[in-house]
């Protein structure tokens, strides 16, 4: 093995394998013969700063043009699904929230409409719960999306886009906190409603935030949109027509950039969607600068959607009346910390009996979910997150499955790269929106 | 967890019982009967001081639907049975839950069931939403399940597709040359479940590493995990933990 500058070098049956950590590209190939290795295969990844997380990726190159280029993932797997199966079925939002960590709320909202339809309460829900879902949904995926606009801004070299996106999803993720007491891993969205009632200061922040949000999409878009480095990286690059999209099962932004307004919100609505007002954007040309475009309109469309969420809540309850289902305490800050408020440990343990014994089963052992299979879809950030839950009859979930956008999509990138440059994967890639959390579960 | 007749069993893994059901041709539509509520604390009898321990939660078994499905499922049905000649043969069950159809599909005809859902101008399926597996240990000698559901962006509706296999021949054909997106899918149920899909270009694990052994997510392939040490306090892994089921 010798060593040069920047690329340690050994032979093997296969050829000779150059380690790169870093460098100057053509350092690293001076010591290939361009006559005879006509392709080399390059191996990014699971580390590097481009492939979101742990994705690996492997291409075959002829130059600098990509002629086979192939995925691996599971670097992240976490047996979440298996894990669900020894836990009950209020415990699973706990777990489920890990999963696509930049669009949890969609995780559970998912699965609390999956267990929901198992139980037949879909009905029961009240319509504050149904709203306060909403108006998180659309939050978080405003979030994601400016996630999405800061990572692929830094990975085609705009630097500012990524402090400013990770700057206004900060607002966002406060405004969360303020909700659900937690940044992420939320477990906010239960079976029956929601954990928490929103607080009067969040409303405010929120209102804040909405006001606050048209002038930094101005902002983004007069930074990235006039640029000639950002419209040369992303016009015509890592084209997908419709047919291409169907056909590998892709859904979410990059399908409506595409052309096709498939949007579940409208096609297949759930939580009330039909009754709201928005429009679905979509692109004609199907390739990144396309999925910009999309991304953008919808975080302008997801604050139309916050507004008039805000503006449909009512005072209520926010979990369903059922108390053999109703997680039974709301919690509060103590001396000692967030735990059970103090006029519900003083009722269960003084006046009602009743009370007491709901507690104890729904915390030790669960309630009963009966048997059969639903399968609930939702439109997330990066498309259809899709819940298969089967129910044994008992108080554990029996098997769940997540069709997780982020594991199908990834199935489009040898389609948008072979054939176009190295440099193409990285935009095809970040246009795809994966986060390998999601993915691998 | 411990099953309901049974001795007990080490680490949680769930001992199998004699197939409910094996005889008939359709796969079982339920998981076997959960163990929640018996053998609570270790106690193996019924531990019951009230009274009604002879009492036995009974679940209404699914019956095959009856026509009319109501909704567009008449419709899928009539239509795939005009399009697809062998719909006798190939169609097990018809079953309609909770609003959703559910065609269990002999595990041989899915890849030419999928094809006629596709393409059949009546029927549309387009997209292949999902697929995954769910294995029916105890309740079903074809204890391995796949659930295809697919989705029709023109008529707005969805179907779900469901195969069984025992784990003896797990073998079942591809969708892979009808949907492209059931690659990964598939890639999927062979790693966590060992289902076989035969004519898939690639059928190598996914998730897991490629020297693993074993098929995670069967109902006999134990959680595993390791106690925990928390303030002093060992806490047990998760399956082995005391249940209150």
């Amino acid at each position: 093995m010798t060593t040069s500058n920047y690329a340690s070098e050994r032979e093997t049956d296969e050829g000779r394998v150059f380690t790169v950590t870093g460098g100057d590209w053509d350092t690293i190939v001076s010591g290939t013969d361009p006559i005879n290795d006509e392709r080399i295969v390059v191996n990014m990844g699971p580390q590097h700063p481009s492939t979101h997380g742990v994705l690996r990726l492997i291409l075959e190159l002829e130059g600098e043009t990509v002629r086979e280029a192939r995925s691996v993932v599971g670097y992240l797997h976490t047996g979440i699904e298996k894990n669900l199966e020894y836990r009950n079925w209020v415990q699973g939002s706990t777990f489920v929230t890990r999963m696509d960590y930049l669009a949890p709320i969609f995780n559970e909202t998912a699965y609390a409409l999956a267990v929901e339809k198992l139980l037949g309460i879909t009905d029961d829900i009240t319509e504050r719960a149904t709203t306060i879902r909403v108006l998180m949904m659309e939050l978080n995926r405003i979030s994601s999306h400016l996630v999405w606009l800061a990572t692929t801004g830094m990975e085609l070299g705009a630097i500012s886009i990524m402090l400013y996106g990770f700057r206004e999803r900060e607002y966002i993720l406060d405004i969360f906190e303020t909700i659900t007491g937690l940044r992420m891993n939320h477990a906010y969205v239960r079976p029956g409603g929601v954990a928490q009632d929103v607080p009067d200061e969040a409303i405010v922040k929120i209102r804040e935030f909405l006001k606050m949000m048209p002038k930094k999409l101005k902002e983004y878009e007069d930074l990235l949109s006039g640029q000639p480095i950002w419209t040369e990286r992303t016009k015509n690059v890592a084209v997908l027509d419709v047919t291409g999209c169907v056909a590998l099962g892709i859904t979410g932004p990059v399908l409506r950039s595409a052309g096709l307004a498939w949007d579940l919100r409208k096609t297949m609505p759930y939580c009330g969607y039909e009754t709201y007002e928005f429009d679905v954007p979509t692109h004609p040309d199907g390739d990144v600068w396309g999925r910009y475009q999309v991304r953008l309109a919808e975080i302008r469309e997801s604050m139309k959607l916050v507004e008039q969420a805000l503006d449909r809540l009512r005072p209520g309850p926010v979990m369903v009346a059922d108390r053999k289902i109703a997680w039974p305490a709301q919690l509060a800050i103590g001396v000692d910390g967030m735990g059970n408020s103090l006029e519900h440990v003083a009722k269960i343990m003084g006046q009602s009996m009743e009370s007491l014994i709901h507690h104890f089963k729904l915390v030790t052992e669960g309630f009963r979910v009966p048997p059969g299979q639903v399968y609930v879809a939702i439109e997330a950030p990066r498309g259809e997150l899709g819940v298969h839950a089967v129910s044994d009859g008992g108080t554990r979930p029996y098997r769940v499955h997540y069709r997780e956008p982020s594991f199908v999509n990834l199935q489009a990138l040898p389609a948008m790269a072979e054939g176009g440059l190295i440099a193409d994967v990285i935009a095809g890639g970040a246009s795809l929106d994966p986060v390998m959390g999601g993915c691998d579960r | 967890m411990t099953s309901p007749t049974d001795k007990p069993n080490d680490g949680g893994v769930p001992v199998p019982v004699t197939p409910v059901g094996a005889s008939s041709t359709a796969p079982a539509e339920y998981p076997p009967a959960s163990p929640a509520g018996r053998g609570m604390f270790g106690n193996q009898g019924t531990g019951d001081v009230s009274g009604y321990g002879g009492l036995v939660r009974q679940r209404q078994p699914i019956e095959e639907a009856s026509r009319p499905y109501g909704g567009y499922f008449d419709e899928v049905r009539d239509a795939l049975e005009e399009a697809y000649p062998a719909f006798n043969d190939a169609i097990e069950k018809v079953v309609v839950d909770r609003g959703e159809l559910t065609l269990h599909v002999r595990p041989e005809r899915i890849a030419e069931v999928c094809q006629v859902m596709r393409d059949d101008l009546a029927l549309r399926f387009e997209l292949c939403s999902s697929v995954s597996g769910a294995d029916y240990l105890g309740a079903d000698e074809r204890r391995l399940h796949v659930v295809y559901l697919l989705t029709s962006m023109t008529y707005r509706r969805r179907v779900r597709l469901e195969a069984a296999v025992s784990v003896e021949a797990p073998h079942l054909p591809s969708v892979t040359a009808i949907y492209p997106t059931a690659d990964w899918q598939e890639r999927e149920a062979y790693d966590m479940f060992g289902i076989v899909f035969d004519g898939h270009p690639n059928l190598t694990r996914i998730l897991m590493p490629d020297d693993w052994e074993g098929h995670p997510q069967r109902k006999d392939y134990p959680l595993g995990g390791v106690p925990v040490e928390y303030k002093g306090a060992e806490i047990q892994p998760p399956n082995e933990r005391r249940s209150y089921q």
